[in-house]
């Protein structure tokens, strides 16, 4: 039976292992409605198992999980129908052309192309051109478009993408988001997931993931404000030996041009780096990476 | 010694019609840890496999460990190391016998072997993981383990094709320490990644558009000729105009 419910996707307290390995640890957490949720964390922090639970293609050892109010287990023919799923390896035929696929999954779907053409005609019509080319034959950015739109064709509730833009360039990892937004706007529900932290500002909520746990959720502003330290982008004329020194301090990593150092004060910082040539000390405010950073380093 | 790692004049590969890799000139000098990106498609993988001494040149002429691409081929191969994503280690093997299988293609001596098998175990603090099957290590620990397998024979150049795609950031930093090692060591770095904030841990970086290089120069001299903040901008400045994308 379909509940009324505000969440598109619910779980609570699932559980998956492969053999010894456990990949998805009483995980619990919901999608609003019309939500850009994001899954960040790297490879082997349980991921693409959650999308697949959700999209009813693996069933999880214990725990409830739903999506559109239906049931994972008992519903699954329901939720069938209403999701879209982007696995994380490409899965269309690449024997069959842009358009067969298109048409094919539209069939599938008990719909036609053009009943729901709105919905994928921007991105659509980038790959139109080749519409009689094998997919097979496409390139990366290409098959990732024709992809999505094979994806979209039932016009379905929940989208859920598994790491849409590994591997991606950040040309088209900057179009693919684009994209995004705008079927958001459509009121289609969200899910994705990516090992890229500059991705997670797009989501308007995330989870950041860890070895089948979620070591934090909630907005990304929330999660940057909830950094307890001190952030300080710190760089001199040799980086490499700036950082095995700082460390001896507190904690510092390499970010970009500087290294971001925290634990140690602004006054004692300047102390350490006497020694260097053309540094630079700056405040800076912590990125959703410093969070995971932290977050990871706390955990080990 | 200051001889050049890598040289490359009017470097061109031709598939029929196409030119995956345009004209392409640049050196590398010995010890640099030199950053190759490109948008997908841009023809790295082909520019890459060409100096590793695996696919022959169509015109131009490179140098690689002082070695030429067209006559050296064989030479090239003992001289680098080589790792990507895709292909790193027999998931079949255990720790143990891939050190022992690479070391051992490499022409290390027993003894070798041995003391390398051993520092790099210690380094990597895998000591009870050294019998288990490389499939079972979690991604970061495979790629760490890879890097350091494919310098074990202490090579000129390693080649490390997007060494970093989809693993955490602490061990994507612990990978870099790693990167930063065998630089100090000596050994010449050529990488390709999709982070940029990675472009800023190299000396110098060339970025590819469409078969050519359009850009290179260390990363401050590249952000400030683009008037760019950050190395995505930049990056995001050439690639933007890009005629061709593929895998």
């Amino acid at each position: 039976m379909p509940q009324q419910s505000s969440d598109a996707v619910t779980l609570n307290n699932i559980t998956k292992t492969y053999g010894e390995t456990v990949a998805v640890k009483e995980l619990s957490f919901s999608v609003k409605r019309g939500e850009l949720f994001g899954l960040i964390g790297p490879d082997g922090a349980g991921k693409s198992t959650i999308f697949r639970i959700l999209t009813t293609l693996l069933l999880a050892d214990s725990g409830v999980a739903t999506v559109d109010g239906y049931d994972v287990v008992k519903d699954y023919r329901e939720i069938r129908k209403r999701v879209g799923y982007m696995p994380g390896k490409f899965s269309l035929y690449q024997d069959l052309t842009i358009e067969e696929n298109l048409e094919f999954f539209a069939t599938l779907f008990g719909t036609t192309v053009t009943e729901n053409y709105s919905l994928i005609k921007d991105i659509y019509e980038q790959i139109a051109p080749f519409k009689t080319r094998r997919a097979g034959k496409l390139s990366g950015g290409m098959k990732q478009k024709l992809a999505l739109c094979c994806a979209l064709i039932h016009r379905p509730e929940v989208l859920f993408l598994d790491e849409p833009t590994t591997g991606v360039d950040a040309v088209s990892r900057k179009e693919f988001w684009e994209m995004l937004q705008r079927l958001k706007q459509q009121g289609i529900t969200i899910v994705v997931s990516t090992p890229y932290m500059d991705e997670a500002d797009l989501c308007e909520r995330i989870a950041l993931m860890q070895s089948g746990s979620i070591l934090s959720i909630d907005t990304p502003a929330a999660i940057k404000q909830a950094y307890p330290d001190e952030l300080y982008a710190v760089k001199s004329g040799n980086m490499h030996q700036l950082l095995k020194e700082l460390r001896a301090y507190g904690s510092c990593y390499a970010f970009g041009e500087y290294l971001h150092v925290s634990g140690i004060s602004e006054n004692a910082l300047a102390g350490y780096v006497k020694e260097h040539t053309d540094v630079v000390i700056k405040k800076v405010a912590p990125g959703v990476e410093d969070c995971f950073i932290r977050l990871l380093l706390k955990h080990e | 010694m200051n001889e050049k790692a890598i040289t490359c004049k009017g470097l061109t590969k031709r598939f029929g019609d196409f030119i995956a890799v345009d004209n392409i000139s640049f050196e590398v000098n010995t010890g640099e840890i030199f950053g190759f990106l490109g948008a997908n498609g841009a023809g790295k993988t082909t520019a890459m496999r060409m100096l590793c001494g695996l696919s022959f040149p169509s015109s131009g002429e490179a140098t690689v460990a002082g070695y030429d691409v067209f006559t050296k081929q064989e030479s090239i191969k003992k001289n680098i190391g080589y790792m990507s994503q895709k292909f790193s280690l027999y998931e079949n093997l255990t720790v143990k016998e891939n050190i022992r299988f690479y070391g051992g293609i490499y022409g290390l001596t027993n003894a070798e072997l041995k003391e390398k098998g051993e520092g790099l175990i210690n380094k990597l603090g895998l000591h009870s993981e050294s019998k288990k099957l490389v499939g079972e290590l979690p991604l970061g620990w495979k790629q760490k383990l890879a890097f350091s397998v494919a310098i074990i024979h202490q090579p000129k150049i390693v080649f490390l094709d997007e060494p970093t795609g989809g693993v955490d950031p602490v061990t994507r930093r612990q990978f870099w320490d790693l990167i930063y090692d065998a630089a100090d060591s000596g050994i010449t770095i050529f990488v390709t990644t999709h982070y940029m904030d990675e472009a800023e841990y190299c000396n110098r970086i060339s970025i590819m558009v469409d078969g050519r290089i359009d850009a290179l120069d260390t990363p401050a001299n590249l952000k400030q000729q683009y008037k760019a903040e950050t190395m995505d901008e930049v990056f995001y400045a050439l690639a933007r105009g890009a005629k061709r994308s593929a895998d």
